[in-house]
């Protein structure tokens, strides 16, 4: 799996998107924290946040004797730089195409 | 807002894997003859020794834009070079910038397999709440952000194909 797939798959889950907008209101957390949204289980935010750590979009520091879980926004960063900026470039080189085209049958 | 306000005031982590040596990272990060070709537009200037200062100049262009030369300023805590360096940080060109005061911010570069390496900045931003949203760019974080999270995506982009994002945009 490419780094894109990883983040992509991680995305694709609803309870994973979940986990990240809890660290987007507030950052930093401990898995305790985590799972004590509803109906989430220990074992089920450790395997998401398992997945979400693969992708970096959840980097994870020690402070003391508690294991705090950061929202990395880089990944998502680096695919909006390589995809959604390429088809923004496109749309635009197609409109000067068009604008070049159209010109030229009017003159 | 007060959920703004609570991921404001906490310490941030960014992380990038990157196709290079911790020494040429350590380079991009601390060389301005590098650290002008990423990110916002400027140079960074480090003395790297503890005690050392640190600088964020802006370019001419900017200057000319009402800008004031010195953008960000700190002290270099400790260089252990090419995998890590801490650093204090302050930005200059706002007022209630400059009252928050600095910041510790910590660059980890470790070595991966492959011949990748990870980038990890910490910016401990407690009760700094508009530093922070200078460096977080909240607003826009599933657009990826701005911030740090330009700043690295940007440095990986430079690294990789020897050119950063945007750059043949002008």
């Amino acid at each position: 799996m490419t780094d894109d797939d990883r983040v992509f798959k991680a995305l694709a889950d609803p309870t994973r998107r979940f986990l990240l907008d809890r660290l987007f209101e507030r950052d930093g957390r401990t898995l305790t924290e985590l799972e004590s949204g509803p109906e989430m289980t220990r074992f089920g935010v450790m395997k998401h946040l398992r997945v979400l750590e693969e992708a970096s979009l959840v980097v994870t520091r020690r402070s003391g004797r508690e294991k705090l879980h950061f929202l990395n926004p880089v990944p998502i960063r680096l695919i909006h730089d390589r995809w959604i900026d390429k088809y923004r470039e496109r749309q635009v080189s197609a409109l000067a195409e068009l604008k070049n085209e159209l010109e030229e049958e009017m003159a | 807002m007060t959920t703004d306000t609570e991921t404001l005031v906490t310490t941030q982590v960014y992380r990038v894997y990157i196709k290079a040596t911790p020494e040429a990272i350590w380079d991009a990060i601390t060389d301005p003859a590098w650290n002008r070709r990423f990110g916002y537009p400027g140079t960074m200037e480090y003395d790297l020794r503890p005690g050392g200062s640190f600088r964020a100049i802006a370019p001419p262009e900017m200057q000319a834009m009402t800008m004031p030369e010195k953008l960000a300023d700190g002290e270099v805590v400790e260089a252990d070079p090419p995998r890590r360096l801490v650093q204090t940080w302050r930005f200059l060109f706002d007022p209630d910038l400059v009252a928050e005061g600095f910041r510790r911010l910590t660059w980890e570069i470790e070595e991966d397999d492959g011949g990748i390496s990870s980038l990890t900045v910490t910016h401990d931003l407690e009760n700094a709440p508009k530093t922070a949203a200078q460096v977080a760019s909240v607003a826009h974080i599933y657009q990826g952000g701005g911030g740090w999270a330009l700043v690295l995506s940007d440095l990986k982009s430079l690294l990789e194909t020897g050119s950063p994002m945007g750059s043949d945009q002008g």
